[in-house]
């Protein structure tokens, strides 16, 4: 098979900027850490009163770090707020009671799937103060675009 | 990059220059349930536009997920399937000879199961028990007879995709030792992708939803069923962009009065996108429970060697141009790209559509960007994206495809007037999609949600921004809705005055002579069963262990949802 000159350059060009653009996506998740959420506990979605779940809302874990548990449902968070200062560390424990959701903040990086079954988990540090909205942006039925909460950060 | 100018041909291949008039009879079925598919679907999408931006408000018993789920299924299966499979039946008749009429019957056998399986989907959504869009959102649960009419219309695709294959092998077994015609090399390497991805869907919906449905199995595995939805669902986007790779490739360099580059090269491209398609569904779950770091990353590699197909279609498609444009006498730099026919739809609509597939292929770059992806997974970026890549880059292709196809199916002509209407129609297109696909990127990275209704979250001053932009807002998506959808009601009426209206006459199939390494074709690749190997080897690496994983280690599954889409 012929390969001209060109397309040789070319293609050379193409692969090996895709090697290093690979590498660079490699390095950043496994050795820095840059994981896309992928938590890999699992909870009974129907009985989730006999987990952790049991009483969703916020712990401190120490002086600037929160951990929410939060339940996603149609159409709506439990808690509904979540009130933290300025410059907390949060980290989003969330999993559903019903059907697929997401647990998002425009603006952010926190954007994850929360599927009923699964617990999803990424963490934010909230260094403005401000009135955060939470939506989920996966469908979820016909009051899907009413989904929301908030997370109030106080100076 | 000049290269000889002596047409190659092969030995005594008896090529008939026409479609036989019965294959063409079954194209062009194909070809209006397609567009009539097509005027629904598009006028959907005008209704969401509206409602979305708050501009109109929809009548009670019309559901915005209503009409996203006819908008989605109509356009990127019926409207595609139809006309691919119109293409091909042409395209194989004109290529390896008409169908026998064994094949021929079975070819109609597929195309009535995969219709009757529509109208049985179609049915549903209009009752509105099938509010679970395209991609099915188990837990939340169709009618039954929506996922049966769906599972018809994946099995009389491969009835009629049978019947393709069939005739290309029988082609292939007469002539031995011969490298096959390049439209059914290309359109082979496409249906197998169909088939094997098809095995996903047909795996869901046959083996998890329909028991469901019907009540046999209380609960679903959810993880599961999206996770073989998505092994089909990424290879289905390879599904409509190969047929458009094949008129680039075999179609437009006969139109601008050249030949391909080089065969050898083409072919190389639709096997490594028959490899490299299917084991790469995980891109699409980057941000989901339940599935490891390491496996999103294999999976997010193998998505990015499509890279290289990608670029082989790039320089070969317009090495074809280069060499066209010198050969008609331009010369220097790019004064050869004056020689380009301009104003002719059959070139310029495709034209449009390679000149969009480069911002596009660089978005979907960004899509796949494993943690890269939570910026955009499931914000209106994304729904930007496939309205470049299918909505744009695939249409245009596919508009620019039924100025010839269907004059060849039906005995007709392309007028001058008609050629205008399609470039006025391609026009509109282009500048309809840049308003409506420009603001979604940018509304999506501000953070707006896609398949959302109308809805400003209790007047959020976030929310409130993605109405408030002068450009990136949902009234600028709404502007560049309406201007496509006159676009797309305008190729409607083409369809229709070619199809039944256009003066009586003879069009040409346009399909590249062989070009000039035909006879260098390496056998290797043609080597079928070898392919399908390293594509099933390819799938099992790459699903194996995290499918194994969803099934021992998965949590309690979940009931039915059917209350939550009415």
């Amino acid at each position: 098979m012929h390969l001209h000159k060109y397309e040789k350059i070319w293609l050379t060009f193409g692969i090996g900027s895709l090697v290093l653009f690979l590498a660079v996506l490699g390095v950043a998740a496994f050795a820095f850490g840059q994981q896309p959420p992928s938590h890999m506990a699992s909870v009974d979605s129907q009985n989730l009163e006999d987990t952790v779940f049991a009483e969703p809302g916020l712990d401190q874990i120490n002086e600037d770090t929160y951990r929410a548990r939060i339940v996603a449902l149609t159409y709506g968070y439990s808690p509904d707020t979540i009130e933290i200062p300025a410059g907390s560390t949060v980290i989003f424990e969330v999993t559903s009671q019903d059907v697929v959701h997401s647990f998002t903040i425009p603006g952010t990086n926190v954007n994850m799937m929360i599927t009923p079954g699964h617990v999803n988990m990424t963490e934010h540090t909230f260094t403005e103060p401000g009135e955060y909205l939470v939506i989920c942006n996966e469908y979820c039925g016909t009051g899907h675009h009413y989904m929301q909460m908030k997370i109030e950060v106080t100076p | 990059m000049l290269q000889s100018n002596l047409a190659y041909k092969l030995p005594l291949t008896e090529e008939p220059a026409h479609v036989a008039s019965k294959d063409a009879k079954l194209s062009f079925v194909h070809v209006v349930v397609a567009f009539f598919a097509f005027l629904i679907g598009i006028l959907g999408g005008l209704l969401q536009g509206l409602a979305r931006g708050g501009i109109i408000e929809l009548p009670a018993w019309l559901g915005y997920y209503q009409i996203l789920t006819a908008h989605g299924v109509l356009l990127a299966l019926v409207f595609t399937t139809y006309l691919i499979f119109g293409f091909f039946f042409a395209g194989m008749s004109r290529t390896h000879g008409a169908f026998s009429d064994r094949l021929r019957k079975m070819g109609w056998a597929g195309f009535i199961i995969t219709t009757i399986g529509t109208l049985m989907a179609a049915s549903m959504i209009i009752a509105n028990e099938a509010s679970v869009l395209y991609t099915f959102y188990a837990p939340l649960q169709a009618h039954y007879i929506f996922y049966s009419g769906l599972a018809l219309f994946v099995v009389g695709t491969w009835v009629a995709g049978a019947a393709i294959m069939a005739h290309y092998f029988q082609w292939k077994k007469e002539h031995p030792g011969e490298p096959t015609p390049l439209f059914g090399f290309m359109a082979t390497a496409t249906l197998i992708l169909w088939v094997v991805a098809g095995l996903g869907v047909a795996a869901t919906v046959l083996g998890q939803m329909l028991p469901w449905a019907l009540g046999m199995t209380d609960e679903i595995n959810v993880l599961l069923s999206r996770t073989l939805f998505w092994y089909f669902g990424h290879p289905l986007v390879y599904f409509w962009i190969m047929p458009a790779y094949m008129v680039w490739y075999l179609v437009i360099p006969k139109v601008i009065g050249g030949r391909l580059f080089s065969g050898s090269l083409a072919r190389l491209a639709f096997i490594l996108f028959l490899l490299f398609s299917i084991p790469v569904g995980f891109h699409h779950q980057l941000m989901e429970a339940g599935i490891t770091e390491f496996w999103k990353y294999i999976q997010t590699v193998l998505t990015f060697v499509v890279v290289v197909p990608s670029l082989l279609t790039a320089f070969s498609i317009f090495a074809t141009f280069e060499q066209t444009g010198r050969e008609q006498g331009g010369k220097g730099l790019f004064s050869w790209i004056k020689k380009l026919p301009w104003g002719d739809v059959r070139f310029f609509a495709p034209f449009m559509g390679m000149l969009v597939f480069i911002p596009a292929g660089a978005g979907g770059l960004i899509n796949a960007s494993f943690q890269l992806n939570a910026v955009v997974h499931n914000t209106l970026w994304v729904v930007g994206h496939f309205h470049l890549t299918v909505g744009t880059t695939v249409i245009l292709t596919f508009f620019g495809m039924a100025f010839w196809l269907i004059p060849v199916i039906t005995g007709r002509r392309l007028t001058k007037s008609m050629n205008r209407s399609g470039m006025v129609t391609t026009w509109l297109w282009t500048i309809g999609m840049f308003l409506m696909s420009g603001a979604m990127h940018i509304l999506g990275l501000f953070g707006a949600p896609r398949r959302t209704a109308y809805t400003t979250y209790q007047d959020h001053p976030q929310a409130m921004s993605w109405f408030e932009g002068i450009f990136a807002s949902h009234i600028t998506v709404a502007i560049g809705g309406v201007i496509l959808t006159a676009a797309g009601i305008l190729m409607f009426y083409n369809f229709i005055y070619l199809a039944w209206f256009a003066p009586k006459g003879e069009t040409e199939f346009p399909m590249t002579p062989d070009p000039d390494d035909t006879p260098h074709t390496p056998a290797l690749l043609e080597n079928w069963k070898l392919w399908i190997g390293i594509a099933v080897v390819l799938i099992l690496f790459a699903y194996t262990i995290p499918i194994y994983d969803m099934i021992v280690n998965a949590p309690p599954g979940s009931p039915a949802f059917n209350n939550l889409i009415r």
